[in-house]
């Protein structure tokens, strides 16, 4: 039996590419994903890893004003269980490569002290000292080409610095290794520059031989009263359980995302694979009980149709794994060309993913071929020789209908209800719109017939192709319903995704537009606050005829802490333009300031009212509400005078810096605005559009990641529909013989498979969109609290992009078994068997 | 030797063979299915084609009827010569000028019945003469089961839907390739009295293969096959006069 199982699969060449293609293509896809997420997954975890072996216990400050002072250090390092002390200090520097541009992704360029060789070995040149010197990691270096003796542009909070490299070192830190940066300065220099002169931010405190962790702790936890208020003392081993259960859950979302990503390739692949089995198995029903016919028995062809699912599982499974592994280091190369920010590491594969990818390919294609399998075995030899094909039972049918309305209807119910929810709506969303999702899969065949008829008037100026074509698509309802769906499934999340990204983005877009009237904002591309000097050199432009600094500054207001912005208040009112609902921005003077509705009601706060402020400088006073204005993503909560909050303020940072320049943005004033800020690599100057495409950027970069990820889904759709159409003229080919003996040439026989083609394809893609429109409706319900502007839009040239891809996945489906169906040798055909 | 019937166009020659031969395969596996065959099928003329199994019936139809290519010789439909033709040509002229009645696959089983009698019409783009298919649908008595898909019809109505449709387009000649092969006799019977009524009552003219000495016995006209060559003709035929002839040649084969 197994010889035959093998013949087989040797005999059907190309069946046998189709089947191994649909479960390739379902493993790669699956294990591609799986890579990927690993990979990604891997390489944060590196990124964020520190290593605790050389650390007993770790002191870190508690409070911005309190850092570990030198002294601290000292006593610590005279405790009887202490063998040596490191502190450090550390803190955000940018570096320029040599064309000028930020190196890094910009969170993960740092800049620290040098601690000595201990820590960092020097590879070359020497360790930098006073205030014009760094050193710089050996993986920066070799990525810049930077050498000892070279001088680097960086920048710490704005101003650009020019610092000599003198040595270069390397290190195990994982920020470095997963592709940021390092820069070290003298200790006395990086105190300065991240704003604790001599003091640190930690102290790594390594044990003498035979000290415990825990009495070291006790003594140093003696110490640090006197020396630093609000300092606290962790062992290494907390630290390092405690950084674990960090990273574990700072993945956690992001995990989710890529594993729901792995479910629905899951999903999809396990979809493709069972049906192509079941065409396949259907195929072969005669040729099974013609097998039966000369005395095999049921167990023994079921066996056979197994071995032969085992032998195309395993070398599907094996290869869809290696592509699998390719289409992995493809995304990851996309997307980082793409401008994604992604962690550098090797590709990581995992046991599970193999495993996954086994089980995928084997199990399924085993499982896939079972069930057909025991139901060709069960046809008497006889019923399955004659030439009916069996019509799909009206009963099965029946039971189907019911559960998927059932279901349908709960997972629609759960939707709207999640939509409508402030707490956990996105739970209810979410398992109401997979349960809606298998509902409406469960459906299809009985949605098949209602929307191909819909379809008809498109297909009536085809004649008679046309009808034909629209008859055969809804002739196996089931398989047409199967084929739709992987189309469907895909198209769904591709229009759900796409329609609340969109809507968010014309939302966010008409907001700003609507409330900036300023030429330009200034930032830092590294989302961190610019120095105070930065706002100065930008007032003294040439062309700048307004600006202002949006100053974020921490007070205690009426009993609360409250990170209150400040702004210029001569100048805003031709900056923005807010709606208010009491006053105007003209409130925004001396102690008078103005605050967002969502933040009056919150804090119960109502327009003229008084309220106690203490500033950080611990000076007390009153503000006054003059105004209240409606929040949005450009600016929100309270908006105070930077005349009055900035004298009391010492650590005041400013956000952004907003522009106007004489007669509007131009090439001429970015220019003097870049020239003015010293061509500095961190600081962004942005005009409305940019800012608009900023806002776009991440959204559309979001999306990409998603098309490609569901562009494997088409792929699979696409396979999926010539599966099915291979299958119908195998069937039909008496039919098309007798059609094209009357006839029918060969171009409308190839018209005709086309169309039924386009029709399933239709019917998937609009299935798909209707839902997914539904879909992203419902989400819209769980960001309007975020966004009360939300409204959602349909973004008609996109969906029809969505449905010429579902046409072009018709067209090119149908290319080869069209090609066939024309080829058929008429009188083959209808020779009777 | 002519059958002479009291239809107007009935002395012109509806299709005709002259030294026509094919031969499939070479070397070893070659087979002569058709060696030199001449014949001649007279319009408003009714044919039966009959001879032992093999001998190359189906085969002559299929040339005749543009179906397949021909090997050497010639097959005419009216004044064209088939071999002439390239595959959208012949294909045209199935369609206008041919109709056919297979033993089986002849009605596609998502149409009506009354739409699977308009088939080469719809395909075609002609309107069809009303009238001539409310006649021909009488004929064949489907006038209550026009509405019904073929799975819902008797093989025997399935067939006689086939012959509508052959009939509806009023080709210049229908072929049939063993059209009663799969029914019960009276079935059968019904049949064959369409094809012999639409070729008396409808000038139509017929070319039928079959194995059934009763089957020909509805014809003018019998041609007998042997090895690809025409052995024998018969005029008026009945039952018995066929069964006598074919006795003849099973004899003659044996002792050849
Ligand atoms: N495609 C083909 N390839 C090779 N040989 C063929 C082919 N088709 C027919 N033949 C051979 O040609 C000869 C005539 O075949 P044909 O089908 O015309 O016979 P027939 O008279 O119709 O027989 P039957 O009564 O069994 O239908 C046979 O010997 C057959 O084996
Ligand atoms: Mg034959």
């Amino acid at each position: 039996m197994f010889r035959t199982a093998l013949r087989n699969v040797l005999a059907h060449k190309a069946r046998l590419m189709m089947t191994v293609l649909a479960v390739m293509l379902g493993v790669s896809f699956v294990s591609g994903t799986l890579v990927f997420t690993d990979t990604i997954g891997s390489a944060l975890r590196k990124a964020s890893a520190r290593s605790y072996s050389d650390v007993a216990v770790a002191v870190t400050y508690g409070d911005v004003d309190h850092p570990l002072p030198q002294r601290l250090v000292d006593e610590i390092g005279r405790l009887p269980g202490a063998e040596s002390t490191t502190a450090t200090v550390s803190g955000f520097t940018a570096i320029a490569d040599k064309e000028g541009r930020l190196v890094g992704d910009g969170w993960s360029t740092r800049g620290g002290n040098y601690t000595g060789t201990g820590r960092y070995p020097m590879l070359e040149g020497r360790a930098p000292h006073g205030s014009s010197e760094v050193a710089l990691d050996s993986r920066t270096a070799e990525r810049t080409g930077y050498t000892v003796g070279d001088t680097l542009r960086m920048s710490i909070d704005g101003p650009v610095m020019r610092q000599k490299v003198t040595g270069v070192f390397s290190t195990d830190d994982g920020n470095v290794a997963a592709g940021g940066s390092l820069v070290l300065f003298e200790t006395a220099t990086a105190q300065k520059l991240f704003g604790k002169p001599g003091s640190y931010e930690e102290i790594d405190v390594k044990a003498a031989p035979g000290t415990a962790q825990a009495t070291l702790k006790a003594g140093i936890e003696k110490l640090l009263p006197r020396y630093a208020k609000d300092a606290s003392a962790t062992t290494g081993q907390n630290l390092a359980d405690e950084e674990a259960r960090r990273i574990a859950s700072d993945l956690s979302s992001f995990n989710t995302a890529l594993l729901s990503f792995a479910g629905i390739a899951l999903f999809v692949g396990i979809f493709i694979i069972a049906n192509t089995f079941t065409m396949l198995v259907a195929q072969r029903t005669k040729e099974l009980a013609l097998l039966r016919a000369v005395g095999a028995s049921r167990r023994q062809v079921t066996r056979s149709v197994l071995v032969e699912a085992l032998v195309v599982g395993v070398v599907a499974g094996a290869t869809g794994f290696l592509l699998g592994i390719g289409i992995a280091a493809v995304m990851r190369a996309v997307l980082a060309s793409a401008g994604a920010l992604l962690p550098d590491g090797a590709l990581a594969v995992q046991p599970g993913t193999a495993g996954a990818a086994l089980a995928v390919g084997v199990g399924v294609t085993v499982l896939a071929a079972w069930l057909p399998a025991r139901r060709a075995a069960k046809i008497p030899p006889v019923a399955a020789m004659s030439s009916v094909h069996a019509p799909a039972t009206v009963k099965g049918l029946l039971l189907r209908n019911t559960l998927g309305a059932l279901l349908s209807a709960a997972g629609a119910v759960l939707v709207v209800a999640g939509s409508g929810m402030k707490d956990n709506g996105n739970m209810v969303l979410g398992g109401g719109a997979g349960l809606l999702l298998i509902g409406v899969f469960v459906l299809t065949p009985l949605l098949s017939r209602p929307v191909v008829a819909a379809a008809a008037p498109l297909l009536r100026p085809f004649g008679v192709t046309g009808n034909l074509a629209r008859q055969n698509s809804v002739r196996n309802p089931r398989r047409t319903a199967a084929t739709a769906s992987a189309l469907m499934i895909g198209l769904t999340l591709i229009t759900a995704l796409t329609v609340v990204a969109i809507s968010v983005k014309t939302t966010v877009d008409e907001l700003a537009a609507a409330h900036l009237k300023a030429d330009y904002q200034i930032t830092m591309a590294t989302g961190q606050n610019l120095s105070p000097e930065v706002a100065e050199k930008v007032a003294g432009a040439d062309g700048v005829s307004d600006s202002s600094a949006v100053r974020d500054a921490h007070t205690e207001l009426d009993g609360e802490d409250e990170w209150v912005t400040g702004v210029d208040a001569p100048q805003i009112g031709r900056l923005l333009a807010l709606d208010f609902s009491h006053g105007s921005l003209a409130a925004v003077h001396g102690e008078s300031m103005v605050v967002d509705s969502d933040t009056a009601e919150r804090r119960g706060w109502h327009a003229g009212q008084s309220l106690p402020v203490r500033y950080d400088d611990g000076t007390k006073g009153r503000l006054t509400i003059g105004g209240v204005f409606e929040g949005g993503d450009l600016i929100n909560g309270v908006i105070m005078d930077n005349a009055t909050v900035t004298p009391h303020t010492p650590k005041a940072g400013d956000m952004r810096i907003l522009v106007k320049t004489a007669g509007g943005a131009s090439e001429a004033h970015q220019d003097s605005l870049v020239k003015a800020l010293g061509e500095n690599p961190v600081i962004k100057i942005q005009d409305k559009a940019a800012i608009s495409r900023e806002l776009s950027s991440t959204i559309d970069l979001m999306l990409n990641i998603l098309y490609g990820l569901l562009a494997m889904a088409v792929l699979v759709a696409v396979l999926g529909v010539i599966n099915t159409l291979a299958m119908s003229v195998f069937e039909r080919k008496h039919e098309i013989g007798m059609l094209r003996a009357i006839g029918l040439d060969r171009a409308a026989v190839k018209r005709m498979i086309r169309l039924e083609s386009l029709v399933i394809s239709f019917f998937g893609a609009v299935l798909g969109l209707g839902l997914g429109v539904f879909l992203a409706w419902a989400v819209g319900g769980l960001i309007r609290p975020d966004l009360p502007s939300y409204a959602m839009v349909l973004p008609w040239d996109r969906i029809g992009v969505f449905l010429a891809i579902a046409a072009l996945v018709g067209v090119l489906a149908a290319l080869w078994p069209a090609r066939r169906a024309a080829r058929l040798n008429v009188l083959e055909a209808i020779k009777a068997e | 030797m002519t059958t002479t019937t009291a239809h107007p166009t009935a002395t012109a020659t509806a299709a005709r063979a002259v030294d026509l031969s094919k031969v499939y395969g070479d070397g070893e596996t070659r087979v002569v299915a058709l060696d030199a065959v001449s014949v001649e099928f007279r319009a408003g003329e009714f044919t039966a084609i009959m001879g032992p199994s093999g001998s190359g019936k189906s085969t002559l139809m299929h040339c005749m009827a543009g179906l397949d290519t021909v090997s050497s010789g010639s097959a005419r439909i009216g004044d064209t010569e088939l071999s002439a033709l390239k595959d959208k040509q012949l294909t045209k002229l199935r369609r206008d000028k041919i109709g056919f009645v297979f033993q089986a696959f002849n009605l596609l089983p998502t149409l009506t019945a009354a739409e699977n009698i308009t088939l080469p019409m719809d395909i075609a783009g002609r309107k069809a003469d009303k009238q001539w298919l409310d006649r021909v649908v009488d004929t064949v008595g489907l006038s209550e089961r026009l509405s019904h898909r073929p799975s819902q019809l008797s093989g025997g109505q399935q067939q006689r839907v086939a012959v509508a449709r052959a009939l509806a387009s009023r080709p210049e000649i229908i072929f049939a390739d063993e059209p009663t092969g799969n029914l019960d006799s009276r079935s059968g019977a019904e049949i064959l009295g369409f094809l012999r009524n639409s070729v008396k009552e409808l000038g139509q003219t017929v070319v039928m293969v079959t194995h059934d000495p009763v089957a020909a016995s509805y014809a003018d006209r019998v041609v007998f096959l042997a090895d690809g060559r025409i052995v024998d003709e018969l005029h008026g035929p009945t039952a018995d006069t066929v069964l006598e002839r074919m006795k003849r040649f099973d004899a003659k084969g044996r002792t050849s």
